[in-house]
């Protein structure tokens, strides 16, 4: 790269070091990865250790410290994906490039692997080529894609309906339906004043949407009443879970209601400056949102002196890199500071030590929506809303085996059985009510309500009808735990890895019931001593599947006594390899029982294997 | 002050700020832990020193002492945990002891004796963690890492060089240097650094002084870690610094 280049971007993003995770995306997009040099040049430009720069680097999975080609083609592997061919695809894909996933081609022209949830349930398989979404994949566009990426033809130019995204809203309420103009809301929150506002959402008894539920005007009063030079509002739109898309469809087409709730939570919290930490995977999104700012500060309705009121807020939209854990608010907060996204230790809370140590609020895209309902409605109005413990309206992100996957928006208290019927469910086994991160409810459950007092949920509800492997979700569940774990604390870190690793054994034919209790254990143990929330949820859905699905996990068992899941006669295939032979002798499996016939002790050659001998048989 | 708490029932006088873990170390008491040291900052990422306190979970080199808590410590459900814990610690890395030149001055494997680990209990993840020899003077083995930060905080707080720091994710988390080819003779790492001392597994090894003192008469053969608790806590030698 160019000094200039680099010395363009350095001055956009202020030298600051804070700004390192944005820096490092800008000169990917530019480069297609991060070469060492890059990573050094970057260093002593900002004047931090090297090694610090490739912390952050080696964090985030969109940033690349080695080349992943022209092309990196991502494929979206939530278990909706997979319900809907993904991997299929993928390997078509694969086949026609002559790739392996994972791997760069020879030419470094493409590599094509798989990536988290990108967001697009209701209209997957989905993929990310070089950042960019691509929706409704079919074998046609993956034919084509193929062409395009061996005809070099880059990724703008590909056909434009490729990468549509609907917003597939099926049921409005008093969100989706407010019928403001840009701007209202924020004027009715002036009107009122910070006191005035802030006993408006305690009157509201609004809690975050985010699933915690915490109570927004305790969150907001907290943050006013903590000193600092500066107070900072986050609008956290790292939507990571799992089936989850309802903030994406927020940002496409209600961006103002959110822009405006974001500064009225400046107002009520004394603070002249927010940050929308937008997940990397909604990239598309990114111009669109700036030009809509852009023209908001011309129209009076961000910046400076908003509405010639006198009350000033700016905001800045920072991007994340391929994270979940950023969507944890300390998280977030260290990524915003351009820091691999590892939870702090709490307390101290964002709420009194957040961003640059100072005051912060971090509310969810959908909590800030609704604040600004608030401003002109009243709480009162809210509070009609809904239950006493859960007031207002939630929006439910719907996906699996439904006739109609998207957006719902339902008053709180509504059964999962309206959510099913309103969604044209049928024959349903299951549907996890938290993504990936919360509980799993069995048929008898259905008649169970979404509200923060019953079925909790941030509004990812996956649904799976009777032709569904519950196995293979809770399967998909821990890969994606095991991928997405920071790395931080040794329970989430192994034990997710762990879960991972005893889900494939049975997969791969070697599970027994000790696997299961094995797997029982690992969630004891994480539920408790994780140091976040990430841990702490890992392994619910698995664990309510265990227990609610336990049939699908115990076809899967090969034998009612210990199996190991090292598999002896697979290891012997390098040797095989590496001395030409593959007759009998060669192997063990059929022969092994003849073997043991011959040498009666040698019977327990099987189970007490040492993993050992596989390592030493590696070149 | 007279403030105190209550540690497996026995009374604990601390200072106001002070964490459960300094109150209790300062007091004598030992809670198992492994990226706990009264030198530096808390880190709080081994868990190891996991509490209960009213019958809920917590850190205790993070979570604040305050008057009249009921803490649990070594009872048979949390030393049950702290066993699980180290055996993923064992099977994350490649922990071979009766090879490795820390044995007996390693507080992972002094810990597991306190706890009574007797088995690594799960499938190995045999990770390919290349060692680093190229430094005159200090041998870094990987193999042993438990990504307690300790090297990072010692060198950034106390040396001020910055030569350690984590990369990576989840499993893939692993140590790296500060220099352009990623080799500690390439920084400007001393064998008299602070860091160079503070490793608690056998990851930082100064060189030509290996197997000095004979296995047999190493710290944690003359004392159970347990019984460190105090003089070398209190004193901030810290563990692992004996050897």
């Amino acid at each position: 790269m160019a000094t200039a280049e680099l010395e363009d971007i350095l001055e956009r993003h202020r030298r600051d070091p804070l700004q390192l995770l944005q820096i490092l995306i800008e000169l990917q997009a530019r480069d297609g990865w991060l070469a060492p040099a890059t990573l050094g040049a970057l260093a002593d430009a900002l004047g931090m250790p090297r090694a610090r720069v490739e912390s952050t680097a080696s964090f985030y999975s969109f940033l690349h410290t080695r080349p992943a080609g022209e092309y990196r083609i991502l494929f979206s592997d939530n278990i909706t994906d997979r319900m809907l061919g993904n991997q299929a695809l993928m390997q078509a894909l694969c086949d026609k490039l002559w790739l392996q996933p994972g791997k760069v081609s020879e030419d470094g022209l493409v590599s094509v692997a798989t990536t988290s949830c990108t967001g697009m349930c209701d209209q997957g398989p989905a993929l990310l080529a070089n950042g960019r979404t691509v929706t409704r994949l079919t074998p046609e566009r993956i034919d084509e894609m193929a062409h395009l990426i061996r005809r070099r033809v880059p990724v703008g130019d590909w056909p434009p309906e490729w990468f549509h995204v609907e917003d597939n809203i099926r049921r409005r309420d008093v969100l989706l339906d407010h019928g403001l103009a840009p701007g209202a809301a924020l004027a009715a929150a002036l009107e009122r004043g910070p006191t005035g506002l802030l006993s408006e959402i305690e009157r509201s008894a609004l809690r975050g949407r985010g699933g915690a539920g915490f109570g927004s005007d305790i969150k907001w009063r907290s943050c006013r009443d903590a000193w600092g030079d500066a107070h900072y509002v986050i609008c956290n739109a790292d939507e990571g879970e799992p089936g989850t898309f309802k903030d994406r469809v927020l940002l496409s087409s209600y961006f103002d209601l959110v822009v405006d709730g974001m500064c009225i939570a400046g107002m009520a919290i004394g603070a002249n400056k927010g940050f929308i930490y937008l997940r990397g995977e909604y990239r598309y999104l990114l111009d669109r949102l700036e030009t809509r700012l852009a023209q908001r500060r011309e129209q009076g309705l961000l910046g400076r002196n908003i509405l010639g009121r006198g009350f000033t807020f700016d905001i800045e939209i920072h991007l994340g890199a391929g994270a979940y854990i950023c969507g944890e608010e300390s998280a977030l907060i260290e990524s915003l500071e351009g820091k691999p996204g590892k939870p702090r230790i709490r307390p101290p809370f964002p709420v009194t030590n957040g961003y640059r140590g100072q005051p912060t609020t971090v509310n969810n895209v959908e909590t800030l929506a609704l604040a600004a309902l608030i401003a002109v409605r009243g709480g009162e109005w809210f509070r009609a809303i809904g239950t006493p413990a859960s007031t207002g309206t939630k929006l439910l992100s719907v996906s699996g085996d439904v006739a109609r996957p998207g957006i719902y928006e339902f008053p709180f208290g509504v059964s999962v059985t309206e959510v099913l019927e309103a969604a044209g469910a049928r024959d349903t086994q299951a549907v996890t009510s938290a993504g990936a991160a919360g509980h799993c409810l069995a048929a008898d459950e259905f008649g169970r309500r979404i509200a923060f007092e019953d079925v909790a949920t941030g509004g990812s509800i996956m649904v799976f009808d009777a032709s569904r492997d519950m196995f293979e979700v809770a399967r998909n569940f821990a890969h994606f735990f095991a991928h997405e774990s920071c790395g931080f604390c040794t329970p989430c870190r192994v034990g997710t890895a762990v879960n991972a690793r005893l889900l494939d054994k049975l997969a791969a034919d070697h599970g027994s019931p000790y696997d299961l209790d094995e797997i029982a254990k690992m969630h004891r143990l994480m539920q408790g001593a994780s140091h976040c929330g990430l841990g702490n949820t890992a392994t619910i859905a698995i664990d309510d599947m265990l227990a609610k699905f336990r049939p699908a996990f115990e076809r899967r068992l090969h034998s009612p006594d210990y199996e190991p899941a090292f598999d002896l006669d697979a290891a012997l295939s390098q040797a095989r390899r590496m001395t030409g032979r593959d007759d009998p002798g060669a192997h063990l499996g059929d022969n092994h029982e003849a073997l043991a016939e011959a040498r009666p002790h040698a019977q327990g050659a099987h189970s007490s294997a040492d993993p050992v001998s596989a390592k030493d048989l590696q070149p | 002050m007279n403030d105190s708490f209550l540690l497996d029932g026995e009374d604990i006088p601390f200072t106001p700020g002070q964490t459960v873990m300094q109150a209790a170390a300062a007091a004598g008491k030992y809670i198992p832990h492994l990226c706990w040291h009264p030198d530096f900052a808390a880190h709080g990422s081994c868990k190891l020193c996991t509490v209960k306190i009213g019958g809920r979970f917590a850190t205790s080199c993070t979570v604040r002492a305050a008057a009249g808590q009921e803490v649990e410590n070594r009872t048979e459900e949390l030393d049950a945990k702290r066993r699980t814990l180290l055996q993923l610690l064992f099977v994350e890395g490649n922990h071979f002891c009766p090879s490795c030149e820390k044995s007996g001055d390693c507080a992972l494997q002094a810990t597991a004796y306190e706890m009574g680990m007797l088995t690594p209990h799960f499938d190995h993840f045999y990770p390919d963690r290349p060692v680093d020899a190229s430094h005159p003077d200090v041998l870094l083995d990987f193999n042993r890492c438990i990504l307690c930060e300790l090297c990072v905080r010692a060198s950034r707080d106390v040396d001020g060089k910055n030569v350690f720091a984590l990369a990576g994710r989840g499993t893939r988390s692993h140590l790296v240097v500060n220099s352009d080819t990623g080799r500690l003779a390439d920084t400007d790492f001393a064998a008299t650094d602070r860091a160079a001392a503070v490793c608690p597994v056998g990851v930082i090894l100064k060189k030509r002084v290996g197997f000095a003192v004979p296995i047999g008469l190493r710290t944690y053969d003359r004392k159970p870690i347990s019984a460190g608790m105090g003089a070398d806590d209190k004193a901030g030698a810290g563990i692992g610094e004996a050897g």
